[in-house]
């Protein structure tokens, strides 16, 4: 991988070299190591397979420059002036974890360069000084889609346990905030962090309230051990996730403590199951395509989807910005920031996005689809 | 908090103050014998399940890559070492020991993977690859500043135990593992639902400790480690190798590490960095015994697991916060309670 980013940037030179054209510059930080590279990789991956799947806007080529933070929002930060000050990129593209992502926001706003966040982001931006964005559904969102199918489903006392840290704080208020008076309500908030060995007695505690169903606040492989434990403890109710909880190694660990569980997730996850009139449908298949050709690998995650949305988002708004202003200067980095921030209708494979000033999310419902997971493989629950 | 959930909490607080018993009890083994407070041992019991996760998958674990880079710059230590002592006709002794030896292991290894063994086998397996580990850690990182005071040797041991992670990022990947149950048998005890593998922890853990406590009071290899551990330079004079000794106890200690991990590895998702925690909390019920008596520190381990599995339940969000501040109350009534030795003074 990083041959082919060196190879590419090499390339890159050498075209730009060539040709007095300036190139469009992105960088782009993500965790390839520390706790955040299991889903820190398929960021990077998804990354190459948007390159694949478009390298050029109007002619100009973009050149690519990968840097690793280690899941350290200090690393991210310094990675974030690095790429701004010496490699002057465009554009910034990152990261896997939110305390990093938040972290290069604050270096982007500093110095003036447009930022596409993939992963989320929280509270209001100042709409006169606002440089950032953030492709994935927002907390809230996958939340409400969950809490609205728990209702759906006739559920009413909800035991919620998920991670001692912000993501877990982030589900747990957003199901707060769907609880209504005669429809679902939240009993629990029970924390465990990703190392602990045991949950059993945050298990008992969500058992005691009696719950119709259980919410998982937790992600990845991790987010599968309160699943066993309350199989362990013949728990035989509904559970409940969101989107994070979505890779392969959930599905292997989880195992059948797993299956029957409901998350919220964008379409792409189940792209071959959609109906032909789906938004995501014909380019999600081109995604996977474009994945497996630069990556030797299937995809089977959502992570990397939210690098191709960013992308995507890149590289139409590069079109527009790209009319008013030459890559490389101050004017390019504002005509890029404020193409961006007037997306329109833009379909990506996990969403539809617009975006306007005043909010980092663009993505309404139409972002998220509930899917189940049976027999080891997710299916599409309308 | 009703009976019924008492008693289900205490038995998850005693299978998992068994894991961190048996991490405790190495790290007090290693200590008496090197004065090493060897930090890595969560490390190398994570790396033991990993290892046992890659076997059942058929794949070839990392653990492969580290010993054979870890033999290599071992037996170039010594042989470079030996060749200023001038004392060549040691080094194919050498060669054999810190080369040939991890070697013959990571061979036996490769050839059995062809066969896929059954479970028991792989088991051995993992633990036969986990076990030159430490040794040749020591070779390379302790052995050098064997003479070092405590501080710096702890301070060292915690720089290795960064060093164990990023290679475990390297070898092993990001992803956690779990490894299938041993046992999916089930009992009932007074009403609460003990599963099969809660009692074979405990049992590992009590059998361990009985065997070391054998070992050290009825063979010769265990009265000369004790030996070591009481005056290394009396030992030296009775005609024990304080070196060969040091040797034999991070042998001990990292099957002990690796049998944890192997129990761990079916109840936990293990990730690469899953060892720190593990490590340190067994450190802190080894402090409990004053980092001397393998009772107390199995004791202490024990008294960490119950604390931790009551401390989930009344407040999951502090859980750890908990189990640390005890170490403070514990580390003020160790030192009013205790004799200073010699060298802290000297300290």
């Amino acid at each position: 991988m990083r041959k082919m980013l060196s190879l590419t940037a090499l390339i890159g030179g050498l075209v730009a070299a060539s040709t007095a054209q300036a190139d469009i510059t992105v960088g782009f930080v993500t965790s390839l190591s520390g706790p955040g590279s299991s889903i820190g990789i398929p960021y990077g991956r998804g990354i190459q397979a948007a390159m694949e799947y478009k390298s050029e806007v109007n002619g100009e080529k973009i050149r690519l420059i990968q840097l690793d933070d280690g899941s350290d929002p200090s690393a991210a930060t310094r990675n974030a002036r690095k790429l701004i000050e010496e490699e002057k990129v465009d554009l910034l593209i990152g990261t896997a974890t939110t305390p990093s992502t938040i972290a290069m926001m604050g270096v982007a706003t500093e110095l003036k360069v447009p930022m596409i966040a993939v992963s989320p982001l929280s509270g209001q931006p100042n709409p006169s000084d606002q440089w950032a964005i953030s492709v994935p559904q927002p907390a809230a969102l996958l939340v409400k889609i969950v809490a609205d199918r728990m209702k759906r489903d006739a559920m009413k006392n909800i035991g919620y346990i998920g991670f001692s840290d912000a993501w877990g704080d982030l589900v747990y208020n957003g199901a707060k905030a769907a609880e209504t008076d005669d429809g679902i309500k939240i009993l629990t908030n029970e924390r465990y962090a990703r190392v602990d060995t045991s949950v059993t007695g945050q298990i008992l505690k969500v058992l005691a309230v009696r719950p119709d169903a259980v919410l998982i606040g937790g992600s990845g492989t991790q987010g599968a051990l309160p699943l066993l434990a309350l199989v362990e403890r013949g728990y035989k109710g509904k559970t409940y996730g969101t989107v994070a909880l979505v890779n392969p190694d959930f599905v292997r660990v989880g195992g059948k403590a797993a299956e029957g569980i409901q998350v919220s997730a964008g379409p792409v996850i189940v792209a071959e199951q959609l109906p032909d009139s789906h938004f995501a449908k014909k380019l999600a298949l081109e995604f996977r395509a474009a994945f497996q050709k630069a990556n030797n690998v299937p995809t089977t995650d959502g992570f990397s989807a939210y690098s191709f949305d960013g992308w995507r988002i890149f590289t139409s708004a590069a079109e527009r910005a790209l009319k008013t202003a030459k890559p490389g200067t101050v004017e390019f980095r504002k005509a890029m920031r404020d193409e961006i921030l007037s997306t329109k209708e833009l379909s990506g494979v996990h969403a539809v996005y617009n975006f306007k000033p005043g909010a980092y999310y663009g993505v309404d419902e139409r972002a998220l689809v509930i899917v189940r997971l049976v027999n080891g493989a997710w299916t599409y629950e309308p | 908090m009703t009976a019924d959930i008492a008693a289900i909490l205490a038995i998850d607080g005693i299978a998992t103050g068994a894991v961190y018993a048996l991490v405790a009890i190495g790290t007090v083994l290693i200590f008496t014998v090197t004065r090493v407070i060897f930090i890595p041992f969560g490390d190398i019991a994570a790396f033991t399940a990993l290892t046992l996760a890659a076997l059942d998958a058929k794949q070839l674990p990392g653990t492969v890559g580290l010993v054979v880079v870890l033999a290599c710059m071992a037996c170039a230590m010594e042989v470079v070492s030996l060749a200023r002592a001038g004392e060549f006709r040691a080094v194919p002794k050498a060669l054999l020991g810190y080369l040939v030896l991890p070697l013959i292991v990571v061979g036996i290894v490769w050839l059995t993977m062809r066969f896929n063994p059954p479970m028991p086998v792989r088991i051995v397996l993992a633990l036969l690859l986990i076990m030159p580990i430490a040794p040749l850690l020591d070779r390379i990182v302790f052995r050098p500043i064997a003479d070092a005071s405590v501080l710096l040797l702890l301070t060292v041991s915690v720089a290795l135990h960064f060093a164990l992670v990023g290679l475990g990022l390297l070898f092993f990947g990001p992803e956690g593992v779990r490894t299938e149950p041993l046992t999916s048998m089930a009992m009932e005890i007074a009403g609460v639902h003990v599963s099969g593998q809660t009692v074979l922890i405990l049992t590992a853990a009590l059998v361990f400790s009985g065997l070391l406590f054998l070992f050290f009071d009825f063979t010769l290899i265990g009265k000369a480690l004790r030996a070591t551990a009481l005056n290394r330079t009396g030992a030296r004079l009775m005609g024990i190798r304080p070196a060969r000794a040091g040797t034999i106890a991070y042998l001990l200690g990292s099957l002990m590490a690796g049998v944890s991990g192997i129990l761990i590895a079916p109840v936990n998702t293990i990730f690469y960095d899953s060892g720190f925690l593990l490590g340190l909390k067994a450190f802190v019920g080894a402090i409990i015994g004053g980092l001397a008596s393998y009772p107390g520190a199995a004791l202490g381990a024990f008294g960490v697991g119950i604390i931790e599995s009551f401390a989930s339940f009344q407040s999951s969000t502090l859980k750890d916060v908990i189990v640390f501040s005890l170490l403070i109350p514990i580390l003020l009534w160790r030192s009013l309670a205790s004799q200073h030795s010699e060298e802290e003074v000297e300290e």
